[in-house]
């Protein structure tokens, strides 16, 4: 005898309790903290703030523990919390000029001022195991080199901007929207645009930057500059009559230098890309700038060649893992009476069909 | 830019039966507002998709996320609410809302549809007619009726705009010409008051004629594509068809094996490896109630 | 600013504007149904229904408009301390304040656009009552039809005319309120 399926919420509590479980792992092993989180695992830590978009490494840590080092989990119990946050105001922007670089590289010139900073990169590490690090090992202790003091780094793109020779970007003091508070309207402004794009999927952005190189609408880019550092928040106090500052967080940015437009009557000029990041991701950021190039194809005069890069609609709507994740997810929910409605339909085309067949053989 | 009306923080309510770390019914008063404005907006223009801000739940997309900002939204401590999936009180994520505003709103939850002021679902209309003063509210997975056959919403927002629904009518219509039905048998779209046409969620397509001159109000809450749409009461709400191929709903003829009912949505359970079918209602608390009536 | 603008906002503002949400969603599901509405003391000569809606709806993201005779400092005092709206001029306000001979004309007031009619003013007009007698309305949210004493029918219908553009019209009376989105077709009884 059939008996309908009761017994949700004690299934659900148990679930609860097994999940617990298994986050925790073999007792034997010393529980994890977050400060070893937020402290040794700083590039998960950077992803979870920028996706989440959150700045606070501790809740980025709690979160990447609970969610079993599941980032896109992470990121999600971040999204949720911060959604709940009140908004006393809004901040002054971010000047990266005064960033306290950490890490500053150009692709365009050999020097320039202010100089390269390697800083802690990959990028000449020889990928190979270190196997040392499976004992509890201390590393060397690296110089400091960050600067201390907040100084005008000057932007190399700057220095093609004094020569006319880039696309100026024209400085407004409109008020930019906010993509968390306000639904997402097409065609979207620039500023809406870097927004999905910061707090995108990092393997979703990366797939599209990607095949703008290789040859879906192709834009030519150089890194003009990546730097990574520290920079002031600030926050004007219309009763103070000043800007106070509320702290300091780590940004990435990269600007590209792209392929260049001009005609017969207009020089040649060349265009960018633009991507900034919270915390240091530069994968992330280099990949913003390129996506951000390809969809101001129709600013700069360019073609849609329909490559998914182009489509504003297409990598808008598509970037945000926890939208993407709930929805591909969710077709594991039951979906018996719509599966039943197809079903039925299904079975009454067929017997029409079939009935037609013997008619036809009579 | 502060705002002095957002007094999430610390506030008290009456009753005092909902969970106090967080603000009655979860959501800040903030969001609640934006929220609330929509509905006023849809409401006013029945079928027609608001855009709002969604804002990300302690539950995923796709687990009716834009119906519980609705209900959120409308919900007052003295509602009783029922929650069904698929038509049952019972199934997981059905549960799992239910708890959630059991603990964020304190209020009374029922699982007969008789006794619930709001009722959130998904994929169903409950069995028994709803009353006036009653809520429905969907939750909407692709409010787009016509997302299907355009993907870009520049070029449906445009169509809505102009009326041109021409598309949707040529799809179905071939849908015939090489099945001799149109193929949609849940999302079945609607025409609302000659005006918009709506998505009215995944529900089975035997549920549509339930949605028209419907007394109570229907909400619709899409919280990923951040769209809300509404049903006031009394709504001409028309299945899309044609001369020749009339809108039929659609069911297995077959007889509950609970209660014996031969006029609800039925779910099909398989019963061993044979393959034997039996039918039972996809509407629990329907059933139940058939049940408890017959034994009485 | 006068002491009595820190005055007659909501005491618990979770559950007031959720109740008063209620009513004024109820109102606008039924055009014509008289909603009461309370929780909330504007100064005068603002209703307290109107009050109690603008302290369910607005905030620092709604422009709120004022017609001249609700354009006055305590009103404007109440408003920006309870919801943060900013005030500016009533055709480009998201909620409009006023009597209702002060708004009969409808379209210099915000309509909407063809692929976003909700981006339409919400008219707050104050009446000298409201009871169910008069034109009649029809509609979405109307069972057959209901009857309501329509200070003047030519700007409704005139409304109704332009659907799904238009703006949406809650009158109120004391602490009582009812609502005529532009879906409603009024006739003269």
């Amino acid at each position: 005898m059939y008996v309908a399926v009761k017994g949700g919420e004690k299934a659900i509590d148990n679930a609860h309790r097994w999940l617990g479980e298994m986050r925790r792992g073999d007792r034997r092993v010393p529980q994890l903290e977050t400060a070893q989180i937020s402290e040794q695992m700083t590039l998960a830590v950077s992803r979870v703030m920028a996706e989440g978009s959150l700045y606070d490494a501790e809740l980025a840590a709690l979160a990447i523990k609970q969610a079993r080092g599941d980032l896109i989990e992470a990121i999600f119990l971040i999204r949720a919390y911060r959604t709940t946050l009140p908004r006393f105001g809004y901040t002054s922007p971010i000047e990266t000029a005064r960033m306290r670089c950490r890490r500053r590289v150009s692709a365009t010139f050999k020097d320039v001022p202010g100089g390269q900073i390697l800083g802690p990169t990959f990028d000449y590490t020889h990928r190979l195991l270190d196997f040392k690090l499976l004992a509890e090992s201390e590393d060397e202790q690296a110089e400091e080199a960050i600067p201390q003091d907040s100084a005008d780094v000057p932007h190399v793109l700057g220095l093609l901007d004094r020569d006319g020779l880039i696309q100026k970007e024209h400085r407004t003091d409109e008020e930019p929207v906010d993509i968390t508070r306000e639904p997402l309207e097409m065609p979207a402004s620039r500023a809406a645009r870097l927004q999905v794009l910061a707090r995108g999927d990092e393997g979703f952005i990366l797939g599209l930057g990607y095949s703008t190189q290789r040859g879906y609408a192709r834009n030519h880019a150089f890194v003009g500059e990546l730097r990574i550092g520290l920079v002031d928040v600030e926050m004007e106090i219309p009763e103070l009559g000043f800007a106070i500052s509320l702290g300091v967080i780590e940004v990435t940015e990269c600007e590209t230098v792209n392929q260049f437009i001009g005609s017969k009557t207009e020089p040649p000029q060349f265009t960018r890309g633009y991507g900034l990041v919270l915390g240091q991701q530069e994968r992330k950021s280099i990949a913003v700038a390129l996506v951000d190039r390809a969809l101001r194809w129709k600013e700069l005069g360019e073609d849609f060649l329909g490559a998914a890069a182009q489509d504003e609609e297409f990598v808008l709507y598509h970037a945000d893992n926890i939208q993407a994740t709930g929805f591909v997810e969710h077709i594991k929910l039951p979906h018996y009476v719509d599966f039943q409605s197809e079903l039925e339909l299904v079975r009454m085309i067929r017997k029409d069909a079939e009935a037609a067949r013997e008619k036809a053989d009579d | 830019m502060t705002d002095p009306s957002d007094t999430s923080l610390g506030d008290t309510p009456p009753e005092g039966t909902h969970d106090q770390d967080y603000n009655f019914a979860y959501l800040d008063e903030q969001t609640k507002r934006m929220i609330r404005r929509a509905l006023l907006k849809g409401l006013a223009i029945p079928g027609y998709q608001v855009p709002f801000a969604s804002r990300e739940m302690p539950m995923p997309y796709g687990w009716g996320t834009g119906g519980v900002q609705v209900t959120s939204a409308c919900l007052v401590p003295d509602d009783c609410i029922k929650v069904i999936d698929q038509g049952a009180d019972d199934t997981t994520n059905a549960v799992s809302i239910r708890k959630f505003f059991e603990r964020t709103a304190g209020v009374r939850t029922t699982e007969k549809t008789g006794e619930a002021s709001l009722i959130q679902t998904r994929h169903r209309i409950p069995e028994t007619p709803l009353e006036e003063g009653q809520i429905l509210v969907y939750q909407v997975p692709i409010p787009e009726p016509l997302r299907f056959l355009e993907p870009r919403e520049t070029e449906t927002r445009k169509m809505h705009a102009l009326e041109e629904y021409g598309l949707m009518h040529v799809k179905l219509y071939e849908d015939i010409s090489s099945h001799g039905h149109i193929s949609t048998a849940y999302a079945y779209p609607v025409s609302v008051e000659e005006r918009y046409v709506m998505d009215p969620s995944p529900i089975p397509k035997f549920d549509n004629p339930k949605m028209h001159q419907c007394p109570a109000v229907q909400l619709f809450g899409a919280g990923r594509e951040q769209r809300i749409y509404a049903l006031p009461p009394y709504t001409d709400v028309v299945s899309l068809d044609f001369e020749d191929h009339p809108f039929t709903r659609l069911r297995n003829d077959g007889v509950c094996g609970l209660c014996g009912a031969d006029d609800t949505y039925l779910d099909e359970v398989i019963m061993d490896d044979e393959g034997t079918r039996m039918f039972v209602c996809s509407d629990t608390d329907y059933c139940a109630t058939r049940i408890e009536e017959a034994a009485e | 600013m006068a002491e009595n603008s820190l005055a007659g906002g909501f005491a618990a503002p979770a559950v007031n504007s959720a109740v008063a949400f209620r009513g004024i969603m109820m109102a606008m599901a039924e055009p014509g149904r008289i909603m009461p509405v309370s929780g909330g003391i504007p100064p005068r000569p603002m209703d307290s229904a109107a009050g109690v809606l603008a302290l369910t709806l607005c905030d620092p993201t709604t422009p709120v408009g004022l017609m001249p005779s609700m354009d006055q400092p305590a009103i404007r005092e109440w408003l920006t301390f309870h919801t943060g709206a900013p005030i500016i001029a009533p055709g480009e306000a998201e909620f409009v304040f006023g009597r209702f001979d002060e708004m009969a004309d409808f379209t210099v007031f915000r309509q909407g656009t063809s692929e976003y009619p909700d981006r339409s003013a919400t008219l707050v007009a104050a009446v000298a009552s409201l009871e169910n007698s008069g034109a009649v309305l029809r509609g979405p949210g109307i069972k057959e039809s209901r009857a309501l004493n329509l200070p003047d029918v030519t700007p409704f219908q005139a409304n109704a005319a332009l659907y799904p553009l238009g703006v949406d019209v809650v009158m109120v009376a004391g602490g009582d309120l009812v609502a005529i989105p532009r879906s409603t077709r009024v006739e003269v009884e």
